[in-house]
């Protein structure tokens, strides 16, 4: 068998191309990005592509197997959040071809927002979730993932961490199955979801769960690995790596599926051991389901619920044990090499600018998000894809036309074609008087220069419509739409100036591209 | 078992130092696992990778105080991985400062006594000035491969293992200066 080193990402992609994927969508984030470049890059077999959010992409793969195909998402944690409205009724109409999400959680928030556990989206939502600890099992599980899918007509999400996502190991690849396409039947009980059909397929999928239930009690996706039966430790994902490190000696119960939890395994485990310990990244979910089984396992007294979890940290945990100290502490301080602006950033001229005129600036999601820190300091709200364009009419709506005339919202390209777009369409509905900058620099850059559909390219670097961002603007109905370079400063202040000061809606699209983009 | 840091600023190939070693230790037999941050790398900010290889490799993150080898390609940098380091690992190091972004903007200060401080409070070190073999090599970019020839005579694994991975890991144009890089740094540590 030929073994190979791969990424945790690429050997996602990879189980996916051996369990016959045809169709893969995703938007990039971080840490789950690799994902479908893989794909593009190594496996021609599939179509993949970048879709202008989650929720299109996994729409796009829900279409894709109700005609047939093996198909797969991928995305990260808040990556599902926007998906989330498919995901909770496609989990009602099922799948015909294998249907597969690839969600990865960011514990340590890395390059995010948050630090959700998405394990709660399994549960909330009805679909079975796995959960790999290594980059070979995550090409395993990714591959097992599609027929598991067909056998119980529902979507499984593979969730993954960035320790996974962004780990490397040896992997053991297998042939690609040829999986024909099956037929798609005109079957509107099981794909059109109005209520009289929700209903009898929402007891159709409590069914199934149960049915999953049962197959992850007796599937090879848990384990037990009986050691010295004084202390056992119930884990899961990268966090059993670590207890196999720190712990060699102690019993352990290995979680590959996520949900339904398999309550046989876990009470044969729980009633084997003198002591009963559950370490987990995030929150306490099997703990949590351990103890509504009655028993009392130690978890999260011990073990962090912030942050991800590293072998010393299970290790003092568990064994008490302090780490090595041999090297004497240097007392001064050592200056922090936080991630900044590149010489030369399109967004440092823009963000120059804002600071100059001290507005209030409503930001985003993307490089530009920098702009928070020194030297510019010059970011007062940000949440998610999208939010700067809705926080900036709730500021005006809030502290009126003065708030409007000193304020901003900036959002960059491939942000607002992500989620940018309903709120300008509010803004100017309900009436806003606000300025919106969309910062163009012509790729999705902080995710490593990805295109969109705003560059006219596609993933595999086709040419394609280009979007036209002036147009659109227009066509929501905003009237003040300028282009301006920000590299000429002086006009591209002045035009900040004129624009906060009109007291109707207005897009200034900032259009430089990115410096590293050839 | 052996555990290795690779740590750096973004843009000096740390990534791609760390899967060299990874192809070369898994062509020799070995379990191998390494653990990367990506994300914000391509802005400037630091950049580690830990490397371990040995029979059965389970953790890919490397516990404090368990390092063999950090080697770092920046001075600020091999301070961040102190607390990996025991009385037996060695410690490798480009020496070269690169100014962080609070240095640049003048809010910090590069501490100037980061050198000598390490060489007094670490037994086992080596500090390597690799200018005259990047000069040589013809491109800065050749920093990750000298540093890789400068550690490989510490490790196990024989120049022809070496250069094989990197003949099938960089790109074809790139090989006769890649080599040249690892043949630069292995001759560096050589003369310490």
């Amino acid at each position: 068998m030929q073994k190979k080193v791969l990424l945790g990402n690429e050997a996602v992609a990879r189980g996916a191309y051996e369990a016959g994927c045809t169709v893969a969508a995703a938007y990039p984030g971080t840490p789950s990005t690799e994902i479908i470049e893989s794909i593009a890059r190594d496996y021609p077999e599939i179509k993949a592509q970048w879709s202008p959010n989650e929720k299109v992409a996994l729409e796009v793969v829900a279409g894709a197997s109700v005609a047939g195909a093996r198909s797969m998402a991928a995305m990260k944690h808040v990556g599902l959040n926007v998906a989330a409205d498919p995901l909770f009724t496609f989990s009602y109409t099922g799948v015909n071809g294998g249907m597969v999400i690839i969600n990865a959680d960011d514990p340590g928030a890395w390059s995010s927002q948050n630090e959700q556990d998405n394990r709660h989206y399994a549960r909330a939502a009805k679909v079975p979730m796995i959960e790999p600890t290594s980059p070979a099992e995550a090409r395993e599980f990714t591959k097992r993932a599609f027929a598991l899918s067909e056998q119980f007509d529902r979507p499984v999400i593979v969730r993954i961490t960035t320790r996974i996502s962004h780990s490397q190991g040896v992997v053991e690849l297998g042939e690609r199955e040829n999986v024909p396409l099956k037929d798609f039947e005109r079957n509107p009980q099981k794909y059109v979801m109005i209520p009289a059909h929700a209903r009898p397929r929402h007891k159709f999928i409590e069914e199934q769960m149960l049915r999953l239930k049962e197959y992850s009690e007796n599937s090879d996706f848990n384990t037990i690995e009986w050691k010295s039966r004084k202390r056992g430790i119930i884990t899961n994902g990268v966090a059993y790596q670590y207890v196999k490190e720190v712990c060699p000696d102690d019993s352990v119960l290995k979680i590959g599926f996520a949900w339904p939890l398999p309550d046989r395994i876990i009470r044969e485990f729980a009633e084997g051991v003198e002591e009963l310990y559950v370490v987990e990244e995030l929150d306490p979910f099997i703990e949590d389901y351990v103890r509504a089984m009655g028993y009392a396992p130690k978890g999260k007294e011990l073990i962090p619920m912030l942050g991800e979890l590293t072998p010393e940290i299970v290790d003092m945990a568990l064994n008490k044990k302090k780490p090595l100290s041999a090297i004497p502490t240097y007392t001064s301080k050592i200056p922090a090499r936080p991630p900044a602006l590149c010489k030369g950033c399109p967004h440092g001229f823009v963000f120059g600018v804002l600071k100059k005129l001290n507005l209030v600036v409503n930001g985003d999601i993307g490089c530009y998000t920098l702009a928070v820190l020194p030297p510019y300091s010059a970011m007062h709200s940000q949440g998610c894809m999208g939010a700067s364009i809705g926080m900036h009419l709730g500021f005006e709506k809030a502290r009126g036309d003065e708030m409007a005339r000193n304020s901003v919202a900036v959002i960059g390209d491939s942000t607002f074609i992500h989620s940018g777009i309903t709120p300008l369409i509010d803004l100017v509905y309900n009436k806003g008087t606000g300025t919106v900058i969309i910062l163009d620099n012509r790729v999705t850059a902080m995710t490593g220069h990805q295109d969109n559909p705003g560059t006219g390219k596609t993933l595999t670097g086709e040419d394609t419509h280009e979007l036209d961002l002036e147009l659109l603007c227009r066509a929501v109905g905003v009237k003040r739409v300028r282009k301006v370079d920000p590299k000429n400063v002086e006009e591209f202040e002045s035009v900040v100036r004129e624009e906060t000061a009109a007291p109707e809606p207005s897009v200034i699209i900032s259009t430089r591209k990115c410096i590293l983009r050839k | 078992m052996k555990n290795i840091i690779f740590a750096g600023v973004g843009g000096q190939g740390v990534i791609l130092a760390s899967k060299i070693l990874m192809e070369v230790a898994m062509n020799a037999g070995y379990d191998v696992k390494e653990s990367e941050v990506h994300g914000m790398a391509q802005r400037g900010g630091s950049v580690d990778c830990h490397v371990r290889y040995g029979e059965k490799v389970y953790s890919p993150l490397i516990e404090k105080g368990t390092a063999d080898y950090v080697i770092a390609f920046e001075l600020l940098e091999a301070m961040r991985k102190l607390e990996y380091l025991n009385g037996s690992s060695m410690l490798i190091v480009n020496n070269e400062k690169i100014d962080p972004a609070p240095v640049q903007t003048g809010l910090e200060k590069y501490p100037d006594d980061i050198e000598s401080w390490m060489k007094a409070s670490i037994g086992r070190h080596l500090f390597v000035d690799t200018e005259a073999a990047l000069k040589e090599a013809g491109t800065r970019r050749a920093l990750n491969i000298v540093m890789l020839g400068v550690l490989s005579n510490y490790l196990e694994f024989t120049v022809d293992q070496w250069t094989a991975a990197i003949r099938s890991m960089v790109k074809e144009k790139f090989i006769d200066m890649n080599l040249l890089a690892f043949k630069l740094g292995r001759e560096l540590a050589a003369a310490h």
